[in-house]
């Protein structure tokens, strides 16, 4: 029963792991993965006395981290006012309506930002800019300031109801006993959120941050690359696209691999490195 | 007097929460609202700005292009090829698996687990990947659109964790009876797991619906194209449309290119939403059975359909898997990085 799991993982996940040696290995289209000569670090060298290095790298840790800290604690929050509310058809509708963007497609998604933040007829961007949340001579869609900000926050925009789902999770398996304990002693609802609901949803809050922690430089190839346009390359050359454009549309293979090989380090590390920190000051952990 | 003064702050307090959820509704709700008044709508006024909460000077113009459009209708067919096909698969696959590693007796199940988990973490990377479907002869095919991501480690977590939580008397009494494990998998075990099969459904369709990236790696064949890869050369790339008519060059003005935008965008996006109510029915089958019949209450289908409903559950902590499962959803970009 387990076999074409077992060996459906094992070509496309571990045939690949044991194709990373292309990165040490010049790739020639005759001898194929392994057959090529050694070569060493040359390709990471490659990669890291390119200029294309530093871009890559920053624009990946900047926008990977602004996605976490802004995207990160947005649900939590949607959870716990979605938590505060009574009125059980209000909360059946929003809850309803905050899913629904998650099913929609990147590519979907990707062009209703181009119609919507449109310069001169996107009514979205008007309004922005109406409201002096944006200057007024701002192009949303090729401004390079503006690309980060519109990829977090259309990312928030689809991402925080479905996120919050499993925050709402933990909220209602909190003892309700502990509310009645909290209302003798006299604390308002401000304080039963900071002191009881908090506490109770915290190990959930880690184990999710280390995960994302772990993934730091997996920010989503697909939005991005349909985001990307002539005009912010510059800011959103990230290195999952990077790796797409050298390594497939170019075909370097070796240089690809050996750049994709450092994204997954890069990742690994991160997240061994979190889930100890985490360990250590609030004694949950994945492993 | 001190409790009326503690009163007033609450309500004051819950009338902002209140206020915060109507603003998140309007957040969410226009840019949705405003897609499908627009697709109805004159485009002219549209792109001037006239158009804000009802159509106006309703036209079905849009429409009646997509319908005649022959590359929509071609990457419709291929996405429900791969969405048919590819959860098919990924059920036969996910199913025996999670029974499989739910089975205590099953001594090496720990190193398997560890044999799949082990690749959420690290991978070879994208090229290499690429190289070995290359070498497999599976670039520029269907089937390769069909078997990408036969499983994915997190939906065969929670197959698990659900599947362990049948009672083990079940497995016993059905051995008495002289069942061997693969009648029991196929009799008992899986009409026992509608509930969290019609949860791997639900994310391995969406999965296969939206999933735009391993088309554009793996296929450049233009007959092979799913919906997502049309979608991009007519929404973002902006290419001709309509057999040839359409465009610049097919003389109709940018506008009505435009309305025909946004109904590609609906065309599009309302057939995944069909497959929403299959949270109410994993809502549904995860009530009836898990609770009444075998008391699965730790299972994953009780937790989140509980906290889809918001409702007070009695279980008292959630299974890690459904932590897992939620989280990988939607914040690690489950497309773009399978093995990745």
């Amino acid at each position: 029963m387990l076999a074409p799991g077992i060996i459906y993982i094992f070509i496309f996940c571990y045939v690949p792991m044991y194709g990373i040696q292309l990165a040490f290995r010049d790739y020639s289209f005759s001898t194929g993965i392994t057959g090529g000569k050694w070569a060493g670090l040359k390709y990471f060298k490659q990669y890291f006395d390119s200029p294309m290095f530093m871009t890559t790298l920053v624009n990946t840790f900047k926008i990977a981290s602004l996605s976490i800290i802004i995207g990160f604690p947005a649900p939590i929050i949607l959870a716990m006012v979605l938590n505060q509310i009574k009125n059980r058809y209000w909360k059946k509708i929003v809850q309803t309506t905050v899913y629904i963007p998650y099913f929609i497609s990147v590519v979907v998604l990707v062009s209703m930002l181009n119609v919507l933040l449109a310069n001169g007829s996107g009514v979205i961007g008007n309004f922005l800019k109406a409201v002096h949340l944006v200057p007024r001579n701002m192009n949303l869609l090729g401004d390079p300031k503006a690309f980060v900000p519109v990829y977090i926050w259309s990312g928030v925009w689809q991402s925080i109801g479905w996120n919050s789902i499993i925050y709402l999770a933990a909220l209602s398996s909190v003892d309700l006993e502990l509310y009645d304990a909290a209302k003798v002693d006299g604390a308002n609802k401000f304080q039963t959120i900071i002191h009881i609901e908090l506490p109770a949803i915290l190990p959930t809050i880690m184990i999710l941050f280390i995960l994302s922690m772990g993934g730091i430089l997996n920010v989503g190839f697909d939005k991005i690359y349909l985001m990307q346009n002539s005009l912010n390359r510059g800011v959103s050359q990230v290195i999952s696209t990077y790796v797409y454009t050298v390594g497939i549309r170019s075909a370097q293979f070796s240089f690809g691999s050996a750049v994709g090989l450092f994204n997954t380090v890069v990742n690994f590390v991160f997240l061994i490195f979190t889930n100890r920190q985490a360990k250590k000051y609030s004694g949950c952990g994945l492993m | 007097m001190k409790n009326k003064k503690i009163l007033t702050g609450d309500s004051v307090f819950v009338f902002f929460m209140y206020l915060i959820t109507v603003l998140v509704f309007i957040i969410i709700a226009y840019p949705l609202w405003f897609i499908i008044i627009a697709s109805v709508s004159n485009s002219n006024l549209v792109n001037i700005g006239k158009v804000h909460f009802w159509p106006k000077d309703i036209r079905w113009y849009g429409y009646e292009q997509v319908f005649h459009d022959a590359r929509i209708w071609k990457g419709y067919f291929n996405t429900i090829l791969y969405v048919a096909a590819g959860t098919a698969l990924n059920i036969a696959v996910t199913m025996p698996a999670a029974y499989a590693l739910s089975q205590h007796e099953f001594k090496a199940r720990n190193i398997v687990m560890f044999y799949f988990v082990f690749t959420m973490f690290f991978g070879g990377g994208l090229i290499p990947l690429y190289m070995t479907v290359n070498a497999l002869h599976l670039i520029n095919t269907k089937t390769i659109l069909i078997i990408m991501v036969a499983v994915n480690t997190y939906n065969l977590i929670i197959a698990r964790t659900f599947v362990e939580n049948i009672p083990n008397e079940l497995y016993e009494s059905a051995v008495i009876d002289g069942c061997s494990h693969f009648r029991f998998f196929l009799q008992i075990v899986m009409p026992l797991s509608k509930a969290v099969v019609s949860v791997l459904i639900l994310y391995y369709a969406v999965f296969h619906w939206n999933d735009f990236f391993n088309a554009l790696i793996f296929n450049s064949d233009n007959k092979n194209d799913p919906l997502q890869i049309v979608l991009r050369r007519i929404l973002i790339l902006n290419e001709a449309f309509a057999n040839g008519n359409g465009g610049v060059q097919g003389g109709y003005a940018q506008s009505s290119a435009d309305q025909v935008k946004y109904a590609v965008m609906i065309i599009s996006t309302v057939p995944i939403l069909c497959f929403y109510p299959f949270i109410e029915v994993f809502r549904k089958g995860s009530h009836d059975r898990s609770h009444k019949r075998v008391k699965m209450v730790h299972s994953c289908g009780g937790s989140i359909n509980r906290a889809a409903e918001g409702g007070y559950s009695q279980s008292k902590n959630v299974p890690y898997s459904v932590i897992i499962f939620c989280y990988e959803r939607c914040f690690y970009g489950f497309q773009s990085d399978i093995c990745a």
